[in-house]
């Protein structure tokens, strides 16, 4: 199914200054493989060499941080918007 | 590519006060939040006040809850996150190693409010590639 995914301002130049990209999978994480596998700009952004979830971004499902879900296993509904937000911290 | 050195931010000054105040009560962790407004002109239009997720007095974490509703709020009101706030209880307002490490966009504003002394004092900077450049504080539009 087709997923709604919201990239923070700096990501959309890797996806044609997109804000938000229709996505196919199943699972939090093949929309985000696929999502990589359609914008190759976002290739190491989101996801690291290994495959999971970048330190410097948060996902959400709807409400949610899927890290207190089953992460990138978290299991996605018709309907349901996977937003991608940067880390913001300092010192 | 983001140049250093020819921009300025203009943050009306309830908005000043909001995000001072802010810092404040927030006294003995840092204080943080989100800047709303517009990039591309620099200007501030409110000020989202986060909560400190490191609940810390020498680091800050925007809790992702708030990123997410100040986010939300942003797109209602057709503006964006451009930037963020955060106190320093007992430095300058100046970004410390670990704030340029982090900074997360080259396009952001990093406003920094030192709490060092009786008055607070606010800065805003740029941060690209590890380079900081401060940029001039405007209560209004030039």
């Amino acid at each position: 199914m087709a997923i709604e995914v919201r990239l923070p301002t700096l990501l959309r130049s890797a996806a044609e200054g997109q804000s938000v990209v229709k996505t196919e999978g199943d699972t939090v994480g093949e929309v985000l493989r696929n999502l990589a596998a359609g914008y190759p700009g976002l290739e190491g952004q989101i996801l690291t060499g290994d495959g999971s979830l970048h330190k410097f971004v948060n996902v959400y499902l709807d409400d949610d941080d899927v890290r207190y879900l089953d992460k990138l296993d978290t299991k996605v509904q018709e309907g349901s918007v996977i937003s991608i937000l940067p880390a913001v911290a300092g010192g | 590519m983001t140049e250093l050195g020819d921009s300025c931010i203009v943050i009306p000054a309830d908005i000043q006060n909001k995000i001072m105040a802010w810092c404040l009560s927030s006294l003995p962790d840092e204080g943080c939040g989100l800047l709303l407004g517009f990039s591309d002109k620099g200007f501030v239009v409110d000020a989202y006040l986060a909560q400190n997720a490191a609940k810390s007095a020498k680091l800050y974490s925007i809790d992702g809850k708030d990123y997410l509703r100040a986010d939300r709020q942003a797109e209602q009101n057709g503006y964006e996150i451009m930037g963020v706030f955060h106190s320093h209880t007992h430095t300058d307002p100046y970004p410390s190693p670990t704030d340029v490490e982090l900074a997360p966009d080259p396009n952001w504003h990093y406003v920094l409010v030192s709490l060092r002394h009786e008055v607070p004092v606010m800065r805003s900077y740029r941060i690209v590639d590890s380079q900081i450049a401060e940029e001039p504080i405007l209560p209004e539009e030039p």
